[in-house]
């Protein structure tokens, strides 16, 4: 499926991820990374849960939201059942093996500057980079 | 406070991804297919994503690191570690392989559950139990049972 650059909607739509941030750290202290927060929300200690829990519910209801607000939901195109559950195993073994994901490594992490983040994200770039070139160039998916 | 803060911060976040466009899987894909940039299909979209946020987050952080607190916590919790080691890269590896797999990483997996697709329900679920799988792991294998610090 092609789509379009949209360069205006990327830079303030960026723009507000960067400031969800940023008033996480000013407000919480806390690094709005959505792997670390949402794998928290489940095993971290039980008085340290609840706000992870209240950042959850703030992402999903932000498109419930838009819908009310006459704005469509986003156009989701998914591959096959199979393609589609290890995908998802190996974002959730992964992200967790590797402290973070595209958030707290590629938007917090490179922004306060640390190289741990910087190595991560370039590993995690190049490798959906290779794997995106073999799955659409190589094997023709 | 601190779970209005969260909510609202979780909000911001998600409306975010929604208008920038990063809660499609497609123009998450259109950008990590280099091979587009020859054919026409490349959709940089998601580099002006990440440029615009680390400007923002960026300047809260330079200002963050400045005060002695955060508002509505004792302290902040900056992650502290720096080592570059074998789990951070192989971990980053096996998620970006899932990630080109399918154009999902956690945020957008969340936002699209409003579109109640079985697809992104299963996804989110199988997610979190490869969260849950990889700690059983991790605590099993560490004789103290300690989880790995978290960077993000």
């Amino acid at each position: 499926m092609t789509t379009e650059f949209t360069p205006i909607a990327a830079l303030s739509g960026g723009a507000l991820i960067g400031l969800a941030a940023a008033l996480m750290m000013l407000l919480s202290g806390r690094i709005a990374g959505i792997s670390g927060i949402l794998g928290g929300a489940f095993e971290a200690d039980t008085g340290d849960r609840a706000w992870r829990w209240w950042f959850v519910a703030g992402l999903i209801a932000a498109p419930v939201l838009a819908l009310i607000a006459g704005y469509g939901l986003p156009k989701v195109a998914l591959p096959s059942w199979p393609v589609l559950i290890v995908a998802a195993l190996l974002v959730g073994f992964g992200t967790r093996m590797g402290n973070g994901c595209t958030s707290g490594h590629g938007v917090c992490g490179i922004a306060r500057l640390s190289p741990r983040s910087l190595a991560a994200t370039l590993a995690f770039m190049a490798a959906a980079v290779v794997t995106v070139f073999v799955m659409r160039h190589v094997m023709g998916g | 406070m601190l779970s209005v803060a969260a909510f609202a911060c979780g909000l911001i976040f998600g409306i975010g991804l929604l208008i920038s466009g990063m809660a499609q899987p497609a123009k998450v894909l259109n950008f990590l297919d280099l091979a587009g940039v020859a054919s026409g299909t490349w959709d940089p979209s998601l580099a002006f994503v990440m440029a615009a946020a680390l400007a923002v987050s960026g300047a809260g952080y330079a200002l963050a690191g400045k005060r002695t607190q955060p508002m509505l916590a004792p302290g902040h919790l900056w992650p502290t570690r720096r080592d570059i080691d074998r789990p951070l890269i192989a971990g980053a590896v096996l998620f970006g392989i899932g990630w080109g797999l399918v154009g999902l990483c956690p945020g957008p997996a969340l936002v699209d559950l409003a579109t109640l697709m079985p697809q992104v329900i299963v996804f989110v679920a199988v997610m979190i139990g490869g969260m849950l799988l990889h700690d059983f792991w991790w605590a099993k294998r560490t004789a103290a049972g300690a989880s790995a610090p978290v960077d993000g």
